[in-house]
């Protein structure tokens, strides 16, 4: 292994691998701090980026942070590699790097992507301020479909959260109509289930589908169970549209989520087969978000932000139609506060675009960690500047099943109203012909008026 | 039917859709914004959690509740709160003077009832839990007396299951306070646990146990004992033990 050093204020540092490096050089975090990793002053974090700044991007493809032997992420992200895409780059520094970025313009950041490693991306970003972070990945166009085309410019979707904590039909399609009614639900109408019986999962999906078909939305339906129930729903004819899966960024981690590369294959050609997308075929959902490797013991020893990306080498295998970062999700022992938990939206939507994913976030605290809903403001506005594809919404911003806050509702349309961005097209053309869409293309208020849609209430309060 | 009788046909709607969910359903909007009272009111909720995220565990007040039955109190190796929140590895490890007490037998089952992100959720529904699951055991299992740990987190379950040599554990353990649920209780089932070496995935998870909003203490505990049977016949839990019926996760999201 090589040892990377610096000098700064008269003191000598060494970092004993790239590992190393890469984790002082990390923004300050609770959980790199847990894990051991994190530098030990603020002039060594500084240092190290010092020193990073000089490190050769090629320095990635002959120092994996985790060996190739023992690692199937590893060995994913270095045999896909591609050297020819790479070639624009593979003089360059990571100091260098940034400075290249900064100045590429789309098409350019695009040809980039395939010849990009996580590692390397991870890297640069440690030199990269929240600034930085959201001019690059705004020039960022990654487009993806199944029934509603996600990440055109100008564009946000939303995904609906209509979680309930027993998986009762009712409360969820009660929540739906509310969602539906502010405009919501063009990224997937997405419910995290309280089991993952493949009965109550069929139940919901079914619930979906049905609300879906007699209403003819273009949108794509998912249950977030365990990609195993996935399949098996699958085999036995269940309306799956869109397969779900938590990753991670190494072998251990996502054995942990009880997932391998090889069920994923077996998932994604399982979902591609079905063929029931109507203007795309990305089947795929994944979703991610530093910390799950640290959480699971399964890091080696690599910092929490990197190992996020590695994660997206995994997603990037199978073309997802989302990815989704659930941010401030697993609480202040991995992001303390509204500070980092903004640093890593930033990082994880900067990384997750350049590698050339479809990237969107749950902007979200628990209530054990130091936030509220003035950082989700924050957050939700500088994502929204820097592109992001979607974001995850809940009643009110408080999900009942999953006790955590996220975006509203009335976020999303705030973001759309102040930076003039609209939902997915096939979804917005929707929006207008049951007349949800004002003449300014905004959502309309129709809550105090009828609307076709609250028959879907109606049944139920009847 | 008039316009006006169509107004209100549809503004009676929220409060009837609402007798389904908790969820901050049909708030209407200010514009994109909320109304006044909705804003102070998600404001309040989330003062009441960031509250009992905070609140002390009172082991006698599940003792109490338990009416009799045996106890052992430990704690985690997380000496406060603050720590707790940040050091999750102390919160699943005994505290090394506990593991001493435990008592080490042929046990079938080990109960533990863990403060986990909200005392308040244990001390509501803990000890009611383990009496209506111990019920519906087979008469010949060998119940270890209940342990109540402090600062503790799932896997120190593991840990405590280890040290007594019991066969599988379950963790009782007050989920993360939503703003709409403050005293949510989450159950983990383990066979043959081993700490360090046990992971997420080896675990079977029933969450939100919370009557009369979320699953009754009945459902919950028909769902965990027939669980448990079936743990014993086929000598696993998490993703390779799957229930048929409903109600059962493999969690990916744990404390």
């Amino acid at each position: 292994m090589s040892t990377y050093t610096s000098t700064l204020g008269g003191r000598h540092y060494r970092f004993g691998s790239l590992a190393r490096l890469l984790a002082a050089a990390s923004p300050e975090r609770s959980g790199d701090r847990l894990a051991g990793l994190a530098a030990e002053s603020a002039q060594e974090r500084v240092a190290a980026r010092w020193a990073l700044a000089d490190v050769p991007l090629t320095a990635f493809l002959a120092e994996p942070v985790i060996p190739y032997e023992t690692d199937d992420v590893t060995r994913l992200i270095l045999d896909t590699h591609d050297t020819g895409a790479f070639a624009a780059v593979a003089g360059l520094s990571v100091g260098g790097f940034r400075e290249w970025l900064l100045a590429a313009d789309t098409s350019q950041l695009a040809a980039l992507a395939p010849g990009l490693t996580p590692e390397m991306v991870a890297a640069v970003s440690k030199l990269m301020g929240n600034a930085d972070l959201v001019a690059v990945a705004r020039k960022v166009s990654v487009v993806t479909a199944f029934r509603s085309t996600i990440g055109l410019p100008g564009r946000l979707a939303t995904r609906l959260q209509p979680n309930h904590p027993t998986d009762d039909p009712a409360g969820v399609a009660a929540a739906l109509l509310d969602g539906l009614l502010l405009g919501s639900g063009d990224a997937v109408i997405g419910i995290n289930p309280a089991t993952d019986s493949p009965k109550a999962v069929r139940d919901l999906l079914e619930l979906l589908d049905g609300v879906i078909q007699r209403y003819a939305i273009p949108t794509q339906s998912c249950v977030l169970s365990h990609v195993t129930t996935s399949m098996d729903l699958m085999e036995r004819g269940a309306p799956v549209d869109l397969v779900f899966q938590s990753v991670a960024g190494t072998q251990a981690a996502n054995a942990s989520f009880g997932v391998t590369l090889g069920l994923l294959d077996e998932a994604y050609e399982a979902a591609k087969a079905l063929g029931r997308g109507t203007v795309g075929s990305n089947v795929m959902y994944f979703e991610t978000g530093q910390g799950s490797a640290l959480s699971a013991d399964a890091h080696h020893g690599v910092d929490q932000q990197t190992v996020e990306a590695r994660a997206y080498a995994v997603a990037r295998r199978y073309d997802p139609l989302l990815v989704n970062t659930v941010v401030g999700f697993i609480g202040p022992e991995y992001l303390y506060d509204g500070r980092q938990i903004l640093r890593a939206a930033l990082e994880d939507h900067f990384c997750g675009k350049v590698l050339g994913l479809p990237m969107g976030l749950d902007i979200c605290y628990t209530n054990h960690a130091d936030a509220d809903d003035d950082d989700i403001a924050t957050m939700l506005t500088m994502l929204g500047v820097a592109g992001a594809s979607f974001v995850i919404c809940t009643p009110g911003g408080d999900d009942i099943m999953l006790n955590y806050q996220s975006a509203s509702y009335h976020d999303a349309l705030y973001l759309r109203e102040v930076l003039g961005l609209r939902p997915a097209p096939e979804f917005e053309a929707w929006l207008d012909s049951i007349g949800l869409l004002g003449e300014g293309g905004e959502i309309r208020d129709v809550s105090g008026t009828t609307h076709p849609l609250t028959a879907i209430g109606r049944e139920l309060a009847a | 039917m008039t316009i006006s009788q169509e107004v209100s046909v549809d503004r009676d709607l929220w409060p009837s859709l609402r007798r389904h969910t908790q969820a901050r359903i049909g708030l209407g909007r200010a514009g994109t914004g909320l109304p006044t009272h909705h804003r102070l009111e998600l404001q309040a909720a989330h003062a009441a959690a960031r509250d009992a995220v905070h609140s002390p565990f009172e082991p006698d007040v599940v003792a109490t509740a338990l009416r009799g039955e045996p106890t052992v109190r430990v704690r985690s190796a997380a000496p406060d709160r603050l720590t707790y929140l940040q050091r999750p590895d102390l919160g699943r490890r005994l505290d090394p003077a506990d593991r001493a007490h435990l008592p080490v037998g042929e046990w079938d089952v080990v109960f533990v009832v863990a403060d986990g992100l909200s005392s308040r959720a244990v001390h509501e529904h803990g000890a009611a839990m383990v009496r209506a699951t111990t019920a519906l055991l087979p008469t010949a299992w060998q119940v270890a007396p209940v342990v109540l740990a402090e600062q503790a987190r799932v896997a120190l379950g593991d840990d405590v299951a280890s040290a007594m040599g019991a066969e599988m554990v379950v963790v009782l353990v007050g989920e993360r306070p939503g703003m709409s649920a403050a005293d949510s209780l989450g159950a983990y089932l383990t066979y043959r646990p081993k700490p360090g070496v046990t992971t997420d995935a080896d675990r079977n998870c029933l969450s939100n146990i919370r009557p009369p909003l979320g699953l009754t203490y009945e459902t919950a505990a028909a769902k965990l004992a027939g669980l448990m049977g079936r743990a014993r016949e086929l000598e696993i839990t998490g993703v390779g033990l799957k229930d048929e019926s409903d109600h059962m996760e493999v969690s990916e999201r744990l404390l």
